[in-house]
């Protein structure tokens, strides 16, 4: 294969990004093509690099970029199946996001800037994808990292919008500190930061702290994927404009954390308490964010919630020791996620609220969007996982490694051996995802329910929703003519995701379609699963659906209550005004680091401005003190001059006699 | 004239004591104390013509000891310029500035301490000085030495150059003090026809007076 | 005669002077006590001459050159104190201290300098 493609294809956006930057002052025409085409054009070149590759082969390069004195870092390049499939999902997402935001904020006025940002953004998540060397993936991952920052702060006029990129970027850099330790245990351990020797190394048991390092790369899995310790950031980073919330805080920076972790599954196998970690933390993640997302009445902020959750899915298969499953799950869920986050981005646009209550009060919003209206069902279902949606092979195939792995016949696809899994991750896992699997066809259920069937009856006026107070405040410029509510660029992308959102699973039925491309394994579900599966996403339908009914026809017994009929109250009972918070899971934080780091710096402040202050101006103080005695002494009289020269001679006469 | 060797003067310890006085020395204490007294009443009277007057008899008396010390000429030179024009000079200069005839009571600065712990301490030092190393030098005064005759002898025979560098300091000095004494608006240039510009006065707004050089002793007077 | 004699005076008359410079108020009187000190060495000057017998003279002489330079002196001096009193109407060496800190001989400037133009 020319080698020129591959590398080409992180280096296009790259290029695009440069272009878009310096001329897009000077000439705003250029911007659409500038951030659209080297971004499609980098997506053409991943298909045809997938397609040149083939299935079941795999393809090294690698030059040496600088002399360290320990581990060598190098320019690699490293394609298999699995960076092949991800480097297609970033492509297809990144250009119909490119496609989309140039509808979505044509009035904006850093619109060069924001898609200069994506298009970076995208280079480096190529960049993640294709490195073969763990030092440039952690530079693909910083950029990631810092494009994620600027784009949440793109309305950074906006108080939330700064907190959130803040809050964003800390919370991740958190966790990419232990990851960089990691990363270089690693490579001291294995004696090279290539990725093929590592996974060398690791299959012939040569790394001596395998534990330390699971649990160090955690950390920055943890940050980059908004997992349970960390997920913070995720919810908040929703102040962004919706397409970078499709792209980045859905379907792909958060997702290189899995990527990570599944190509160092070998590393990942030789420690078991990292696994049983990895499992509880997924599992917390799932659950915990389910019943968020249950309880928010921000659309996207639902999307965010369900997102974290779902990321928790992918490290279920991880900690259950099937990567294949995990990388599975991640693309269908790329695809889905995004085209949910774009209709919400349609919706918010037709709604002017992010409010999912005050859309309920809105009679006609679903005959304003219709294309969003269905393709949000459609991505909503592919989130329950009902047959034959992407969602329900994925999630299929997630359930059964998780019960393999509580068998202790984990389906490690030959990363390792099947006894590395423990039990305790697999049961932890099959047990949080079926409880998640509920959880979440009710959220969804909720959400496609609250947001377009609402009883528009009962409200008097629409736009009196805005003045809500308490909703959530939407700082995207908002296009006023209801007839544009859809406009093509915005409108047609969806479909092109409805396609693999509907399709994209079905891939996974013959072993040599998806799977060969993969590890080998089978991703087809099994009888058990799928009953499991199936059958509690259809009873969390079912209970979302009656405790609409009943929420409904409470409020309609009410006198035309305020309160919009919110399954997800009734649902959680006392527990709701918790999960809306997210279970202050932020106020702990902010109570347990930030309040101390505050309080510390203002002790510092204090100390600089009283303490050091002190001794500077007591300084500058006796000096001119010392100063004035001295002018006291210039009288200008020459007299006393005279009188202190002749006191002064008449001593050194006399010492000089007294001494000789 | 003996040799410079020989002019080391007598050195015996024990030969003259201080319980003896000659004739000389007796005079010469006398008139000693005179002008110092004269040179303290001086420097301390509060009526500033008297200072100058006292200032007459210390100056008096020094020519005195002159000539107990055998420079006659010297004597009469000190009479000559002390008092005939320095002192006359001191006194116009008294006049000049107006000082006050009768006591002012501020005739002593502020500084009066400072100066007498200063005067005493020197003149503690250098009595002690002077007395520790010359207490056995005896003069042997022999008369001749100082003579016009003699002077006349040695200043224009080795002193020729300094003499006549000397008139010629004396003559810039008085160069020096005629440009003082003049009205220094008299050095400005003229402003020349032509070069006047509107609303913008060359020179002084004094412009009569700046034309006409005023001596300094009629200056004050004009002012006055 | 003892050498002491002549040498005490002039220590002595030196210091009256030293005092008289150091205390007068009067720019003349200053002047005056100048003279003094001035007397002062040319006594020492023709005491040692005396008692060194030299051949040239060497202190007669210098007496005689500090004569001259003492007359040049008074007569240089006064010229400049009245050039002092015509700009300043002061004679007293205490209040000329333009040399001092400007913060502290500022007022006096102030005060003494339109009368310096008037004169």
């Amino acid at each position: 294969m020319n080698l020129a493609l591959p590398l080409l294809v992180p280096a296009l956006p790259a290029l695009g990004a440069a272009a878009g930057l310096a001329t897009g002052k000077k000439y705003p025409g250029l911007a659409r093509p500038l951030a659209v085409l080297p971004v499609a054009a980098s997506a053409v070149l991943a298909v045809v690099v997938a397609l040149q590759l083939g299935t079941g082969q795999s393809l090294d390069a690698a030059t040496r970029l600088t002399p360290t004195g320990g581990p060598d870092i190098s320019l690699a390049l490293h394609l298999d199946g699995f960076s092949v499939l991800i480097s297609l999902l970033v492509g297809l997402v990144a250009t119909l996001v490119q496609i989309y935001s140039t509808a979505y904020l044509k009035d904006d006025p850093r619109y060069p800037s924001y898609a200069a940002l994506v298009s970076l953004f995208t280079a480096a998540m190529f960049l993640v994808v294709y490195s073969g060397d763990l030092i440039v993936l952690l530079v693909g991952w910083e950029i990631m990292g810092i494009c994620s920052y600027f784009l949440i702060g793109h309305h950074w006029e906006t108080e939330d919008a700064r907190s959130a990129s803040l809050k964003a970027f800390l919370v991740t850099k958190l966790g990419d500190v232990p990851f960089l330790f990691g990363i270089f245990v690693l490579g001291a351990d294995a004696g090279s930061f290539r990725i093929t020797d590592v996974l060398a190394a690791a299959t012939e048991g040569r790394l001596g702290h395998p534990t330390l390092i699971a649990l160090l790369l955690l950390g920055g899995v943890a940050g980059k994927s908004a997992q349970f310790p960390l997920h913070t950031w995720l919810p908040d980073a929703m102040a962004g404009p919706t397409p970078v919330s499709a792209l980045i805080h859905a379907a792909t920076m958060v997702a290189a954390g899995i990527y990570l972790v599944a190509r160092l599954m070998p590393v990942f196998l030789l420690s078991s308490a990292a696994l049983v970690v990895l499992a509880v933390m997924a599992a917390v993640t799932m659950i915990g964010s389910a019943l968020c997302a249950l309880a928010q009445d921000d659309l996207k902020r639902v999307l965010a919630y369900s997102t974290v959750g779902q990321l928790g899915y992918m490290a279920g298969a991880l900690a259950s020791g099937d990567r294949d499953s995990a990388v599975f799950y991640l693309v269908g869920h790329g695809v889905f996620k995004a085209l949910l986050f774009l209709t919400a981005g349609v919706v918010i646009h037709a709604a002017h609220t992010n409010s999912i209550s005050a859309m309920s009060r809105m009679p006609d919003l679903r005959k304003r969007v219709p294309d969003a209206y269905w393709a949000m069902g459609i991505g909503l279902v592919a989130l329950m996982g009902l047959p034959p949606f992407t969602g329900f092979f994925s999630k299929e195939s997630v359930l059964t490694a998780a019960e393999h792995a509580a068998h202790g016949e984990a389906l490690t696809r030959g990363a390792g051996p099947a006894s590395a899994v423990p039990e305790a991750a697999g049961w932890i896992v099959l047990v949080a995802a079926c409880l998640t699997a509920l959880l979440t066809a009710a959220y969804s259920t909720r959400l496609w329910l609250v947001a377009f069937h609402g009883r528009a009856a009962a409200a008097p006026a629409a736009g009196a929703a805005a003045a809500e107070a308490g909703a959530p405040y939407s700082p995207e410029i908002d296009e006023a003519d209801p007839a544009t509510a859809e406009p093509p660029a915005m409108r047609w992308p969806l479909w092109v995701l409805a396609v693999p959102t509907m399709a994209f699973g079905l891939l996974g039925l013959r072993d040599n379609w998806l799977p060969s491309l993969l590890d080998g394994g089978s991703l087809r579900p099994t009888l058990a699963t799928t009953v499991t599966g199936t059958g509690l996403a259809l009873a969390g339908i079912l209970i979302a659906y009656a405790a609409w009914r009943a929420a409904g026809a409470r409020q309609a017994a009410a006198t035309a209550g305020t309160a919009p009929a919110d399954p997800g109250r009734l649902l959680l009972g006392p527990v709701h005004r918790f999960a809306q918070h997210g279970f202050g899971v932020d106020r702990l934080y902010s109570a347990l680091f930030v309040r101390p780091t505050a309080a510390a710096a203002r002790l510092v402040t204090f100390l600089d401005r009283e303490v050091v202050e002190t001794y500077v101006r007591g300084a500058g103080n006796g000096a001119n003190a010392l100063g004035w005695l001295v002018r006291r002494a210039q009288t200008g009289n020459a007299q006393s001059y005279l009188s202190a020269l002749l006191a002064g001679a008449v001593l050194l006469a006399v010492l000089v006699a007294v001494g000789t | 004239m003996s040799t410079l060797l020989a002019a080391t003067g007598s050195l015996e310890p024990a030969a003259r004591s201080f319980l003896s006085p000659t004739g000389a020395e007796v005079v010469f204490l006398l008139v000693g104390l005179a002008v110092l007294g004269a040179a303290v009443v001086s420097v301390t009277t509060k009526q500033l013509v008297h200072a100058a007057l006292w200032l007459v008899v210390a100056l008096g008396g020094l020519a005195v000891e002159f000539l107990l010390l055998t420079a006659e000429f010297i004597a009469w030179v000190q009479v000559l310029i002390y008092l005939g024009s320095v002192v006359v000079l001191v006194l116009f200069g008294l006049m000049l500035t107006r000082a006050p005839i009768g006591r002012s009571p501020d005739a002593d600065s502020g500084n009066r301490w400072a100066a007498l712990l200063v005067a005493l301490a020197a003149a503690g030092t250098l009595v002690t000085l002077v007395a520790d190393a010359f207490r056995t030098s005896w003069i042997d005064l022999t008369a001749g030495g100082g003579s016009t005759r003699a002077t006349g002898e040695y200043l224009f025979r080795h002193w020729v150059l300094p003499f006549e560098a000397l008139s010629v300091l004396l003559l810039a000095a008085l160069v020096g003090a005629i440009v003082l004494s003049r009205s220094t608006s008299g050095r400005l240039p003229r402003p020349r026809a032509g070069k006047l510009r509107a609303g913008k006065p060359v020179g002084r707004p004094a412009a009569p007076a700046a034309t006409v050089p005023s001596t300094a002793p009629t200056a004050p007077a004009q002012e006055r | 005669m003892h050498l002491v004699y002549p040498a005490v005076l002039a220590a002595l008359l030196f210091c009256v002077g030293v005092y008289g410079v150091l205390a007068r108020r009067n720019v003349v009187l200053v002047l005056m006590s100048v003279e003094l000190m001035l007397n002062a060495v040319n006594l020492n000057l023709v005491a040692f001459d005396a008692w060194l017998r030299d051949a040239v003279h060497a202190g007669q002489a210098l007496t005689l050159f500090t004569v001259t330079v003492a007359a040049a002196e008074i007569g240089l001096g006064l010229a400049i104190v009245l050039l002092v009193f015509r700009t300043r109407r002061t004679a007293d060496v205490d209040r000329l201290t333009l040399l001092g800190d400007p913060s502290e001989a500022a007022p006096e400037a102030a005060a003494t300098e339109p009368e310096g133009r008037a004169a």
